[in-house]
């Protein structure tokens, strides 16, 4: 591989220099590894919403944290997310992004929720609008 | 300048992102980050937003899925077995999406191609076993306009559907990309953000099969 700029040989030195042998067989490992926990996760996920062995109101929960546990996964696996001083700026914005999507999503059940809780029945707000 | 002078400076936030000694690069001192990086930051700057995007919809199902107006509810219209095997093409797409990462690095023109061709067909695979679940509800009659729950199914699953089909058209570009013009720093970093957007739409699906399929089938 010949690169003709600078710039062009400054990020090849990254993490995509033609490399080892050694790294590609590292690589390969992590994404099999990300492949075989992500199947677990998915495997019991299908099982908890299948099972009658979990009490029913607790399914969501065990669902919703079997769920983030492997977009954890997948972000650390696949997407290579690491604490490493190169991913401080990429960490800090989903950060920031998961307040966002915490917000929207908890906000808008939890204040529509009260909404409805409050809200007159249907035919009596008929009545009222003749 | 002398070596004691610019160890100096290098604690002056004035002159962050100017080059010093023994630090990291990006980080104030060793120079600018190199390009990919900065170019991954940036797209990984767009996911987050279209995750945001992706989280309204979320709510808005969240919201609606009560509200089936006397037409079928959740449970009476979803079908594991066909989210099982969409959740399988999905994560096996990503996982050869993975490798053609690999194979890019090790600058192979066969087994890059080989590895990208196997991800698209479990990404077209996906996608068309989801357009025969929305072709299945709406012969009957359970369409988007039905009620509000199966409007926010809709509108929800079909975003995503939406996304995998840009991101099959996107992964044909890069593979005639990579045969056309070989392993050049701008195509692969092109690759970069295709492999990130890929890996993002299976957290999105893992999202979507455990709370929209998985819950509403148990609730």
């Amino acid at each position: 591989m010949t690169t003709d700029t600078h710039a062009d040989h400054l990020e090849y030195e990254e993490d995509d220099k033609g490399g080892s042998s050694d790294e590609h067989s590292a690589h390969l490992m992590t994404y099999v590894l990300g492949l075989a926990l992500a199947t677990l996760l998915t495997v019991a996920s299908f099982w908890v919403a299948k099972t009658d062995l979990i009490y029913d109101p607790g399914i969501p929960m065990a669902l919703a944290t079997l769920a983030v546990a492997q977009m954890g996964i997948h972000l650390v696996f696949f997407l290579h997310l690491t604490t490493a001083p190169d991913n401080t700026n990429n960490i800090l914005a989903l950060a920031f992004g998961l307040l966002i999507v915490g917000l929207v999503i908890f906000g808008s059940v939890w204040i529509m929720a009260h909404l409805n809780h409050n809200m007159m029945p249907m035919p009596q707000l008929m009545q009222m609008q003749r | 300048m002398s070596s004691t002078d610019s160890f100096v400076t290098i604690a002056d936030p004035y002159r962050l992102g100017h080059r010093g000694p023994n630090l990291a690069r990006g980080h104030g001192g060793g120079g600018p980050a190199s390009i990919r990086v900065i170019v991954g930051y940036g797209f990984w700057l767009f996911l987050l937003s279209d995750i945001i995007i992706f989280a309204c919809l979320f709510a808005t199902y969240a919201v609606l899925a009560p509200n089936t107006s006397g037409g079928p509810g959740a449970r009476q219209i979803f079908d594991l077995d066909r989210v099982a095997w969409e959740t399988a093409c999905l994560l096996a797409s990503s996982f050869f999406c993975g490798l053609a990462t690999i194979a890019v690095a090790k600058r192979s023109q066969m087994l890059t191609q080989a590895a990208l061709l196997i991800t698209g067909l479990l990404g077209l695979a996906f996608i068309l076993l989801e357009v025969s679940e929305f072709t299945a509800l709406y012969r009957q009659g359970y369409g988007p306009t039905r009620s509000a729950f199966l409007t926010g199914f809709f509108t929800l699953v079909g975003c995503h559907g939406v996304h995998v089909t840009a991101g099959l058209l996107w992964l044909g570009t890069t593979m005639a990309q990579f045969f056309a013009k070989g392993f050049r720093p701008d195509i692969g970093r092109r690759f970069l953000c295709f492999s990130m957007f890929w890996h993002f739409l299976d957290v999105v699906w893992v999202a979507i099969f455990s709370l929209v399929y998985l819950v509403g089938t148990r609730l």
